[in-house]
């Protein structure tokens, strides 16, 4: 395969056999090997910047009153927090994860646009770049929320908004882009005899989201440029003095926001439904209804939006129909849970790193599901909405859901990428200090949420002390853990145990048949599926 | 696409570049339907009458008045934050049959050394009751321009239909006003 090398004539004769000298590799490259792994060190390095302003955010929480930093800060640490994790850190995981593996699953040689490719990933540095200045400058960055909710983020903003909005239009595209091509190349670049209902999860997974992608990530375009055009442009859009309704920026960011969640947690069902077989020896559980628990989460997930809003003066109607629509979602999800479960049931299980992040994920991500439950609860979220609670619930399916669905991820397929099996013994270190840390940090967040601490605020009453203090504690172990990935990850691509190319005893897919570490270029030759 | 490119599948016949470019239009039709739940959202509080929001002005029509029930309609009046206005209802409340006509005032004054705009915005409270409001003239369709220490009683003249549910005994109308100097017309 060598579709962009050939168009560069310079290169022409590396195609075949490796990769570009020098910095320009990576600037022209159009191999999803190599754009797979700008991603994933890309989300590597906003998950460090993401998670220091998290642990500024849990040093100020330590203590009732106000000692380190000042309020108007504050805001901006949780804004700035909230969306580079959700955009910079676990989206851009996910695609460099699709990157590297949908092609390897399904034995295309590339992805389908590659040049395509190359733009969505290099969009990226640009958008956060920006957004990160704003940080620098004298208006600060901007202090709204991660879900900017109007008139706070159009008539009372920093006017680092601006900057904010062309951050989130060139995310979105970038999003929008790689989700095509993940499409474009799942429907047209399956090896003979790979059709979809013998697709691995991962890739049925990602196939699902990424049309969840282009459905809803232009909404949120559109939200933003409806605040840029009441911003600027004189609309009232959402000023109910120019006759606009600051509930409608509600609905409209929810009907987006909604389904982002599950963008962000349906590829690593897929990353957790690959690993439990390997390690469990045994094939997945019930593989169809995982397909169709997925597709119907998916769908269930664009009428639901309004249980962020049950506070807002919805009329009883509206309110019980949300409550039972997100109920609902509690179905094709425990399905999925008994899957994994019934999978492991009876089988030769061994415990090696991913299927420890694995086994974490299935445990904590049901803990999240149940809180998302009594949330779902309308006349109970009146006493939940905007507390600690709600942090507590949507930390539990984000951390030690998709989080650590994608370490399982990186670990599992880390000796494939590098040719070096890890070092378990430090694999293991990291994944009982991350799981240690996470509980730490969020689950005293279930009880003083309930007993009423709000959400975003910088100080707080003293009843409150002790369950911040320890989530506090909680929190630098579980971000000075991370040091220990990064570490592991650095030392496993220099060297180590050398991988076979099954890798793991249990493994079963294309993926396993190439050999470790992937050589540059991979399925020329489509191979022939049974 | 260059001649290099990876060839469809045979089996699925698909060209990517006419997946991609469907794709392309799904997500520009997206984006605009984006835009689209701004007026959708609109004409479903109206039609629904959820959201408390009260359509008008309507035409005034002699109908049936449903002398064997009484409502208590009260007014409420806020000052959205930073409107320096003062804005009250001359009557805290009015009692009145489904049907009949009624005139009530409000009473606004800019106490500032400024020329001002201001906008109404009224909410009818329960929303089921909103549908059921009929104004003919309110301060609240038009905006409100008042010079620096101007003041200005504002007639509202309105009736409830008929139809207003019965269990309904009470509604609040309240209005919120708003600085609309930047939108003023
Ligand atoms: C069983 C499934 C789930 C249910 C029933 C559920 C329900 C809810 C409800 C009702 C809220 C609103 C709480 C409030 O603001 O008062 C909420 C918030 C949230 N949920 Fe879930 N949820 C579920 C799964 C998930 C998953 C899988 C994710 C992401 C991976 C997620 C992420 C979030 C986030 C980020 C918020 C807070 C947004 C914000 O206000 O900043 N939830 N959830
Ligand atoms: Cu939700």
């Amino acid at each position: 395969m060598t579709t962009a090398t050939a168009s560069h004539d310079n290169h022409d004769d590396h195609g075949h056999h490796g990769p570009a000298k020098g910095i320009m590799r990576w600037v022209l490259t159009t191999n999803h090997k190599d754009i797979g792994t700008m991603y994933l060190w890309f989300s590597l390095t906003m998950l460090f910047i993401g998670g220091t302003m998290a642990l500024i955010i849990r040093s100020e929480l330590f203590q009732p009153g106000m000692q380190l930093i000042e309020p108007e800060f504050f805001n901006q640490m949780t804004t700035m927090h909230g969306l580079i994790m959700v955009f910079g850190a676990i989206m851009p995981a996910f695609v460099g994860l699709a990157n590297w593996m949908v092609p390897l699953m399904i034995g295309a040689p590339d992805m389908a646009l590659p040049r395509m490719n190359n733009w969505s990933f290099w969009i990226l540095p640009f958008a956060f770049g920006m957004l990160l200045f704003t940080l620098f400058t004298e208006a600060g960055a901007p202090n709204f929320g991660w879900t900017f909710y109007a008139p706070l983020s159009t008539t009372y903003a920093p006017s680092s908004v601006t900057y904010f909005i062309f951050g989130v239009h060139m995310m979105g595209i970038s999003s929008i882009m790689g989700a095509i091509n993940i499409i474009v190349t799942i429907l047209n670049l399956r090896a003979p005899g790979m059709t979809l209902m013998k697709m691995p999860l991962f890739v049925w997974t990602w196939f699902i989201t990424a049309y969840l992608l282009v459905a809803v990530m232009p909404v949120l375009a559109g939200v933003v440029t409806m605040m840029l055009m009441d911003i600027h442009y004189g609309t009232a859009f959402f000023d109910a003095a120019g006759g606009g309704d600051p509930v409608l920026f509600q609905h409209v960011f929810w009907f987006f926001g909604h389904p982002e969640v599950y963008i962000m947690i349906l590829p690593a069902f897929g990353i957790v439904s690959q690993i439990i077989p390997t390690f469990a020896r045994k094939p997945l559980f019930g593989y169809a209804s995982m397909v169709y628990a997925t597709s119907s989460i998916a769908f269930l997930s664009f009428i639901v939006w309004a249980h962020h809003m049950f506070t807002v003066g919805l009329p009883l109607q509206t309110e019980l129909f949300f409550m039972y629509a997100t109920m609902l979602i509690a179905i094709p999800t425990g399905v999925k849970v008994f899957n994994w479960v019934s999978t492991m049931f009876r089988g030769s299980m061994t415990f090696e790193t991913p299927m420890l992040f694995a086994l974490a994920f299935v445990v904590l991500f049901t803990i999240g599901g149940f809180s998302g439950l009594m949330l779902s609860i309308a006349p109970a979220d009146f006493q939940y909405h905007d507390t600690y609670f709600v942090v507590a619930h949507f930390h539990y399916v984000l951390v030690p859901g998709a989080l650590f669905g994608i370490i399982a991820g990186v670990y599992y397929w880390l000796p494939k990428w590098t040719g070096h099996y890890i070092n378990e013994n430090l694999g293991k270190f990291h994944f009982w200090m991350s799981f240690i840390g996470v509980n730490v940090t969020f689950f005293p967040m279930h009880f003083i949420g309930l007993a009423g601490m709000p959400r975003r605020i910088p100080d707080y009453a003293l009843q409150f002390a002790d369950f911040n203090a320890i989530a506090t504690v909680g929190a630098f172990i579980f971000g000075f853990s991370q040091l220990i990935f990064l570490f592991v990850l650095i030392k496993t691509i220099r060297g180590g145990e050398k991988a076979t190319d099954q890798v793991w005893e249990g493994a079963e897919g294309l993926e396993w048949t190439i050999p470790s570490p992937a050589p540059y270029h991979t399925f020329a030759e489509p191979p022939h599926v049974k | 696409m260059n001649s290099n490119s990876p060839q469809p599948d045979e089996q699925s016949g698909h060209k990517p570049n006419n997946t991609a470019l469907k794709l392309v239009i799904a997500a520009v039709a997206m984006f605009g339907f984006g835009f689209a739940l701004v007026p959708l959202y609109d004409i479903f509080c109206e039609i629904t009458g959820i959201n408390g929001k009260t359509g008008g002005p309507v035409e005034r029509v002699e109908q049936w008045v449903d002398t064997s029930r009484t409502i208590t309609v009260q007014f409420i009046t806020t000052n959205n934050a930073g409107m320096p206005w003062e804005f009250e209802a001359l009557q805290e409340e009015v009692e009145m049959h489904p049907g009949a006509w009624t005139q009530v005032k409000f009473w606004a004054l800019n106490p500032t050394e400024n020329d001002m705009v201001g906008q109404a915005v009224p909410s009818v409270s329960p929303s089921e009751a909103a549908e059921h409001v009929q104004k003919t003239e309110c301060f609240c369709f038009d905006q409100q321009t008042l010079k620096a220490g101007e003041g200005r009683e504002m007639p509202l003249i309105f009736s409830l239909s008929p139809e207003i549910p019965s269990h309904v005994k009470k509604v609040t109308m309240s209005y919120t006003l708003f600085d609309a100097g930047a939108f003023a017309k």
